[in-house]
């Protein structure tokens, strides 16, 4: 799914766009808390949902291939977060939903958790 | 840092330094995809050595990373002066962490590192004295075309 498309679904914000926006497509969400989660089942390609508001999840997402950080429920990122997003051409978006409510409505846009569902 | 070369280099890592936690295993990565490696390599040997990485600023006083790369594989050993680990098994245990409140509002202290790092890698050692360090051997087969990620 584009992710333009995705914004627009989360009534998201930009904070960095990771040197542009359109030409991402993104294939599936983790959404953690934890960032050993992140390593361990996060997949190339997917968006990540969270709450943590921290450079090491740009960190996180740089390591493992994934282009997108969106955070829930209002967090607000720390400048070290925003500042190593723009190196890394992370892109990092904010939205006021909740975490439950955010990945709600991207499952039922269609897209679906990079871990295998059962 | 280290003038590092593209098939061997040394990062050093301090514990509790978290500003530029994560910088060695992201320039190891921007080296191994310009020497070639293959990208779904690539991305598990920065994910174990991540994981790696943070635990010596975690859980440790000071470290190096090192990285080898031939044709063959790439190795990663990772030293620590520290409080080592009284029991690798119940360490090596998905959920087991002793990661401090702090450290866990960060989103570490999943207790999910080191069997992240066995799973991505593979060969994968540990030794640890208690009171000294610990230290990690990861190693990565570049060869093997059939090995599974
Ligand atoms: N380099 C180290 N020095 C001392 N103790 C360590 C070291 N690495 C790991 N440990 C011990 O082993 C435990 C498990 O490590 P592991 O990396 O699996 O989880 P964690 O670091 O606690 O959490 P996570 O990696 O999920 O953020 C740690 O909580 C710590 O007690
Ligand atoms: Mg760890």
């Amino acid at each position: 799914m584009e992710l333009s498309k995705i914004i627009e679904i989360v009534h998201g914000a930009v904070v960095s766009d990771g040197g542009g926006i359109d030409a991402i497509d993104i294939t599936s969400v983790c959404s953690a808390d934890l960032l050993s989660n992140v390593l361990r089942y996060g997949k190339g390609g997917a968006l990540l949902v969270t709450c943590l508001n921290q450079p090491q999840v740009i960190r996180s997402a740089e390591i493992s291939d994934i282009p997108a950080v969106l955070l829930a429920l209002g967090a607000i990122p720390e400048t070290d977060m925003i500042s190593l997003a723009r190196d890394k051409n992370i892109i990092l978006l904010t939205t006021q939903l909740p975490m439950y409510t955010t990945c709600g409505l991207l499952y039922t846009a269609g897209l679906r958790s990079c871990v295998e569902e059962l | 840092m280290t003038e590092n070369s593209p098939s061997e280099g040394t990062f050093h890592l301090m514990g509790g330094e978290f500003t530029n936690a994560g910088s060695a295993s992201s320039e190891l990565k921007s080296t191994l995809i310009k020497v070639g490696v293959e990208k779904s390599i690539v991305r598990r040997v920065a994910i174990a050595a991540f994981e790696a990485e943070m635990n010596v600023i975690i859980h440790a006083v000071a470290g190096t990373l090192r990285y080898e790369i031939t044709t063959e594989a790439v190795t990663i050993t990772v030293t620590d002066m520290g409080p080592g680990i009284e029991n690798i098994n119940q360490a090596m245990q998905p959920g087991y962490s002793t990661a401090p409140d702090w450290v866990r509002e960060m989103g570490w202290g999943a207790g999910m590192g080191l069997p992240n790092i066995s799973k991505h890698s593979d060969l994968f050692k540990i030794d640890s004295v208690v009171g000294e360090g610990t230290t990690l051997e990861i190693i990565f087969d570049l060869k093997e075309k059939n090995a599974d990620s």
